[in-house]
């Protein structure tokens, strides 16, 4: 069960939510490829501060990882935000 | 003193299976092999440079090794780069071999890269002008 607190602090930090961006670009990255598109967007983080980023963002449910072969692979998972929505429904 | 780099070195888990793979789906050309002991000393060179500087496929006994190539795979980290001259050209004709990549080709700046499997224990990165 993801708190809602930890989906709010996961997208308080700037390059979390960048992290978000380029998952939704393409799903399915690994630590090096998310540094590597950071570092070409002109993000400066050290690889140390993403990978606690991702650790971050996956105690909030919005990055789940599995392996390929030893390789560990993030990907985006929106589900979380749902409980934004539900909490306070958006009106037209 | 002006010392030159003449060869340069990837762990691999099997030297056998690394110069397959390095040469019937890399391209490279084997150059040097040696027996050294219970290994060899097995190099091979770029097609387009047979003078040029030699990859050494150097066995990962060593506990180390072991430790660093597992460290640098979790993180999808290659462990060293080659020069393509159409990453997308390599990648689909590789992929079509049944190889594996962990990053599809991707624009990073001045280069377009794509990592894959070598099979071996590592990730190698190709790259070529975007």
């Amino acid at each position: 069960m993801v708190r809602v607190g930890d989906v709010f602090r996961a997208l308080a930090d700037p390059t979390r939510r960048l992290i978000l961006d380029e998952l939704t670009l393409r799903d399915g990255q690994t630590l090096f490829e998310i540094c590597s598109r950071l570092i070409a967007h002109g993000n400066t983080s050290t690889r140390q501060a993403i990978s606690q980023h991702l650790a971050v963002l996956e105690e909030a449910g919005l990055v789940v990882s599995h392996r390929s072969g030893r390789t560990k692979i993030h990907h985006l998972n929106t589900q979380p935000l749902r409980s934004i929505t539900e909490r306070w429904p958006v009106t037209d | 003193m002006q010392a030159r780099i003449n060869v340069t070195s990837v762990f691999v888990d099997d030297q056998a299976k690394a110069l397959a793979f390095y040469t019937e789906k890399l391209g490279f050309l084997p150059k040097t092999d040696v027996p050294v002991g219970e290994h060899r000393w097995l190099t091979v060179v770029g097609a387009d440079a047979p003078d040029g500087v030699e990859l050494l496929l150097e066995p990962d006994e060593h506990p180390a090794a072991k430790a660093y190539m597992r460290a640098l795979v979790e993180d999808g980290i290659p462990a060293t780069s080659f020069a393509v001259d159409d990453v997308v050209a390599a990648h689909r004709e590789l992929e079509a071999q049944g190889v594996r990549f962990t990053q599809p080709p991707t624009p990073m700046g001045p280069v377009v890269t794509a990592v894959l499997d070598d099979t071996c224990g590592n990730l190698i990165m190709i790259a070529s002008p975007a």
